[in-house]
Order: structure tokens, then sequence, then C-alpha cells
């Protein structure tokens, strides 16, 4: 089991490795290695330096970000359904960047958006965990999800209908729809230091979300802490989600679609699922967001639309294969 | 030697009283059997004294002290409970599951070899080892409980406590997790279960708890505990111990009325 976690995390790395690498390389102007020159002041360095790189360390970032949340929320509630997307937590991130949006207020200070779009979702973690109780069914927590997701997609409409101008309406949709496109430094620093601290919370829950195996009593006589677990989850969800929100949109299935793929290869032990969880959600993010920028087309395929196009038939499958369960 | 007590122990659930002041006092190195009929609050004692419950009033205390203000994690390196209905959430294999009894005791640095070898050690005395590679989902619901009571041994715990642990196994499967217990009982530790089955209760138990409503109906050596008398004022049923070739039998005749 060692040799095979090891194996895991090495095939991990370098399948990153070798993105990180191609995602410097690829997009509509191609840079080859030979290009790579420090010295030299050949034009495509700025391409690398302004927008590859920033891109590239946020595809990182924000898969990670996500891969994690996804694959702690569904230790939690014991339910491979659940994903920050899914659950609504991130459509709240959204609805408080939007609000922001809406009232012009990002113009005041960068940090506007980002604390509105993570604000938004620790209150989406938070009410979800509220909603669906402490004994979340499997039901009960899609349900509470569903909650969510209606009463923020509601707000967002209601923003987009009474939008003072066609600018905030084309702002507001393009913000929505998810993307790593034209992104900078800034947002790199913005993002990475909430997505750290989210991500350092989430990897000290393993070892709870193990004991909830056993279900909330098993753990609790483990001398697990439930409470403890449910608020260092709701804050570590709320910050990398929040965070990844905020600086890209809505990207949803990644924190659905990797830990599942991943679960198997890991033993299903939901502890040891998180790390790979972070790794397989980078990998994710940076292939798809390198597909959509090569994909031959007008403008730029939107990733948040892409990874939904991809999300969706696996999200049926995923379903169809449970139905039993469920039922 | 360990003591696990508890003193007026009172629960209200929704306006009904369901433990009504409950004193006792239970020593390691045996198996207490308490019995009752449905609702007589056998779940709820056994949850108040493993510090998933905190009663309205009164208290359990192991070796004097408090269980719900002992640490989590210093309480379950002592005490080990089995739900009634365990869960398991996900598809792991049945070493893994034994492993997680060993939650209570790992270091920031996870599992030593002195984990790997009580691991070890409980899937032999539980006879699951050879599971340990089999995914737990996929096991029979006998297997399934004994990799769940392996679990349990894991810790190395003082206290076992178990809530109806046999029921929904056939008859050779209940036999020998009576023997598992009887085996943590010699070897000093207390096993405190609940059970259905009354002959089994005078079997396995070196002492038997009976409660009805909420209060402690008779409490002793099995024959003393268990008798027609008892039997039907705590269920309301007539019933007879005979005395079969391997111990007593309690034959339920019919509703007392």
């Amino acid at each position: 089991m060692i040799l095979r976690r090891i194996a895991l995390y090495v095939g991990l790395l370098v399948l990153l490795a070798v993105l990180v690498a191609l995602s410097l390389i690829a997009g509509r102007v191609w840079v080859p290695l030979s290009a790579w020159d420090f010295a030299s002041s050949d034009p495509r360095w700025a391409i690398i330096a302004d927008l590859r790189v920033p891109r590239t360390i946020l595809g990182i970032l924000i898969g990670a970000a996500l891969g994690l949340s996804g694959a702690a929320l569904q230790g939690y509630t014991r339910n491979p359904l659940a994903d920050p997307g899914v659950l609504g937590v991130s459509a709240m991130a959204a609805l408080g960047a939007v609000l922001t949006l809406y009232y012009g207020a990002t113009l005041a200070s960068i940090w506007v958006l980002p604390g509105a779009a993570m604000l938004g979702a620790l209150i989406g973690v938070a009410l979800l965990l509220l909603l669906s109780g402490s004994r979340s069914s499997l039901v009960t927590f899609v349900l509470a999800g569903a909650i969510l997701n209606i009463v923020a997609s509601a707000g967002i409409s209601l923003a987009l209908s009474l939008a003072p101008s066609p600018w905030a309406v084309g702002e507001i949709v393009d913000w929505l729809m998810g993307s790593l496109q034209d992104r900078s430094v800034d947002e790199v620093r913005l993002a990475a230091p909430f997505i750290l601290a989210g991500a350092a919370l989430l990897l000290t829950t393993g070892r709870a979300l193990d004991a909830l195996t056993l279900g909330e009593a098993g753990a609790r006589s483990l001398g697990i802490s439930l409470r403890r677990t449910r608020w260092t989850l709701a804050l570590g969800v709320g910050l990398a989600t929040g965070a990844a929100v905020a600086v890209s949109g809505v990207i949803g299935f990644v924190g659905l679609v990797v830990p599942h793929v991943l679960r198997p290869l890991v033993g299903a032990r939901p502890g040891a699922l998180l790390a790979p969880s972070a790794l397989g959600g980078a990998v994710l993010v940076l292939a798809a967001d390198i597909l959509v920028r090569v994909t031959p087309a007008a403008g730029e395929v939107k990733l948040g639309v892409a990874m939904a196009a991809l999300g969706g038939p696996f999200f049926l499958a995923l379903l169809l294969t449970l139905r039993r369960r469920i039922a | 030697m360990s003591v696990l007590s508890c003193q007026d122990v009172r629960v209200t659930l929704g306006g009904r009283s369901v433990l009504a002041g409950i004193d006792l006092t239970l020593a390691a190195g045996q198996v207490t059997a308490i019995v009752g009929p449905n609702g007589a609050g056998k779940s709820t004692l056994l949850a108040c004294l493993a510090a998933l419950r905190t009663p309205d009033s009164g208290a359990a205390h192991l070796d004097g002290q408090p269980v719900t203000a002992m640490p989590p994690r210093a309480l379950a390196q002592r005490l080990a409970f089995l739900p009634q209905t365990p869960e398991i959430a996900w598809a792991v294999d049945a070493r893994t599951l034994v492993g997680l009894g060993r939650i209570p005791f790992l270091g920031a640095r996870g599992g030593g070899s002195a984990d790997a070898a009580a691991v070890t050690q409980a899937m032999e005395l539980a006879g699951v080892s050879e599971f340990a590679g089999r995914v737990v989902t996929s096991l029979s619901g006998g297997e399934r409980a004994r990799v769940l009571i392996a679990r349990a041994l894991a810790g190395e715990p003082e206290w076992l406590l178990a809530d109806e642990p046999l029921s929904g196994l056939d008859p050779a499967h209940q036999l020998d997790v009576a023997g598992l217990f009887r085996v943590m009982a010699l070897a000093g530790a207390g096993v405190v279960v609940t059970l259905h089955d009354l002959t089994m209760a005078l079997r396995l138990a070196d002492r038997v708890v009976v409660l009805a409503a909420g209060a402690v109906l008779a409490d002793g050596a099995p024959v003393d505990a268990l008798t027609p008398a008892v039997l039907r004022a705590a269920y309301g049923i007539e019933a007879r111990v005979l005395a079969g070739a391997q111990g007593p039998i309690i034959d339920v005749v019919r509703r007392a009325g």
C-alpha cells in the first residue's frame, strides 16, 4: 500500500511537471523552449513571464483548492457526490462576487471582490452544515446543496436583471463563466495566501475524516471532536474555494471528478485521499486550461464551460452507478 | 482494577423520561449484559457511559473521573464503543478498517510498528486475519461484525461497550463473538453489552442488569437477575428458566395477562 501511494504521488507530480511545461509553451502563440532565454530580448518572453507563468500558477492553485475541497467534503459527508460546485458553495462565492460587481464596489479596492467571494463561500459551507444537521444523510445534504444553489443563482439572476448598465451585465456574465484568461501576478498574490491557508486547514482533517468512515458515533468514540472537524472544514473549504472562485469565476466538477477517480488508488481511506486530490485537481485544471487555449475557435472557450461539458456526463455516470445506493 | 460507574443518571428525550436515575458500578474483568424491552433505555445508558451523550443530570465516571470531562482522546484510548448500527462509509479493506481503532494512539507522524502489531494481533484474536486484504463491503454480515470487533480490540481497550453486538448474527457467529468477549474479560477488560437474547445473557454474562422504563429492575448474577418474576415485570411475559444440558435456558411461554 505504501509503495502504491508513493507511485501515485510520483505519477501525479510527473504529470503535473509535464503539464506545467506544456502550459508555458502552448497557446495561441507557441513559445518553444528555444525562445526561453532570459538574456534575449525575444518579445515572446513577455507572454511567458506576464501571462503564462501567473496563469499556470493559478491553474495549479485553483485546481488544488477545488480537488482538495471536494475530497474533504466527500470525506466529511461520506458522500461521493459532494463537491463545492454541486453543494452550492461555489455559487454562494459567486453571488458574493457578483454583488460587488453589481454595486461597482470592485473599484474601491482589489480586495473587495475576493473578500466578498470568500465570505459568500464561508456562509455557504456554514449554511450547508447547519441545514443538513449533524445526521447528514446523503439526501438531506444534496437537498441542502440544491437549496443553496437555487438561492445563489436567484440572487445572481436578480443582480443581472437589475444591473445598472449593460457593461455591468457583460462583466458579471463574463466572470461567471470561469476562466484563467488574462490573469496576472496580482491575482496570484490575491488568491495564493487564502488557498494555501485553506488547504493547510483541510489537510489537518485527515484523521477525523478517516474516523468518520465509522459514522459520527464511531468517530466520536475514537476521540474525534466533530465540532472542531466541522468548523475546520467549513473554514478550509470557505477560504480555498472562495479564493479560487474569486480569481477564476465558477469552475465546477473538479472537486467531484478528482476524488472519485483517485479513491480506488488510495484504498478509499478519506484521509489518504486529501493530498492526492489536491495534486489531481491541479493536473485536471491545468490540462483543461491548456486544451481550451489550443482549441481552435473565434475566442477562447471558457474554462468553466469546458469543465461543465466534461463534468456533466461524468456526474451522470456517477449518479447511474450510485442509483441503487440512493434508492 | 478499573471501575466504570454512573450515579443518578437521568435523560429525558422529547418529554419522555428515558433514564430515570440509574446507579451502577461496573467492574473490569467481567462481562456485564444489559437487557430490557425495546425503549427501556439500554442504548442511552451505554451512550452515557461512553460519553457520547451527556445526561441531563447525574454523571458517568471512569475511575472517579467524569467521562464527559475527560479529554476525548484519553477516554478513547481506554474505552471502545461499538454502535448498534455500525456504519462503514467507504469501501476500505478490512485491515485499514481495523487500523481505525488505533486513531486515538496515533502521533503527528501517523502509525508506527506498535500500531501495526496491535492491528495484526486484534485481527488474529477476532479470527479475521484471512480477510485483511478484502474490501469490507464484500464481506458477509457475520464477517463484517467480527472485523468491527477487531477494530475495537485494536485499541486494546480497558472497556468495551457494545450495543447489541449479536443482533443479525447467525448462532455460530454469535458464539464466536460471545467467546471473544469472554477472552477480553479474562484478559482483564470490562465488557458491557446490551442483548435481546435472554438465554445468551444468562450464559455469556457474569452479571445481568435488567432495565425497564429507564430504571434498574434487577441486577446481579444471571440466574438471580433473570427470574420469571423479573421477566414478567420487565417484558410482560410468562417465562420459565429450564435446565439445559449446557446451562439454563429461558423459555418464553406467552404474554402475561
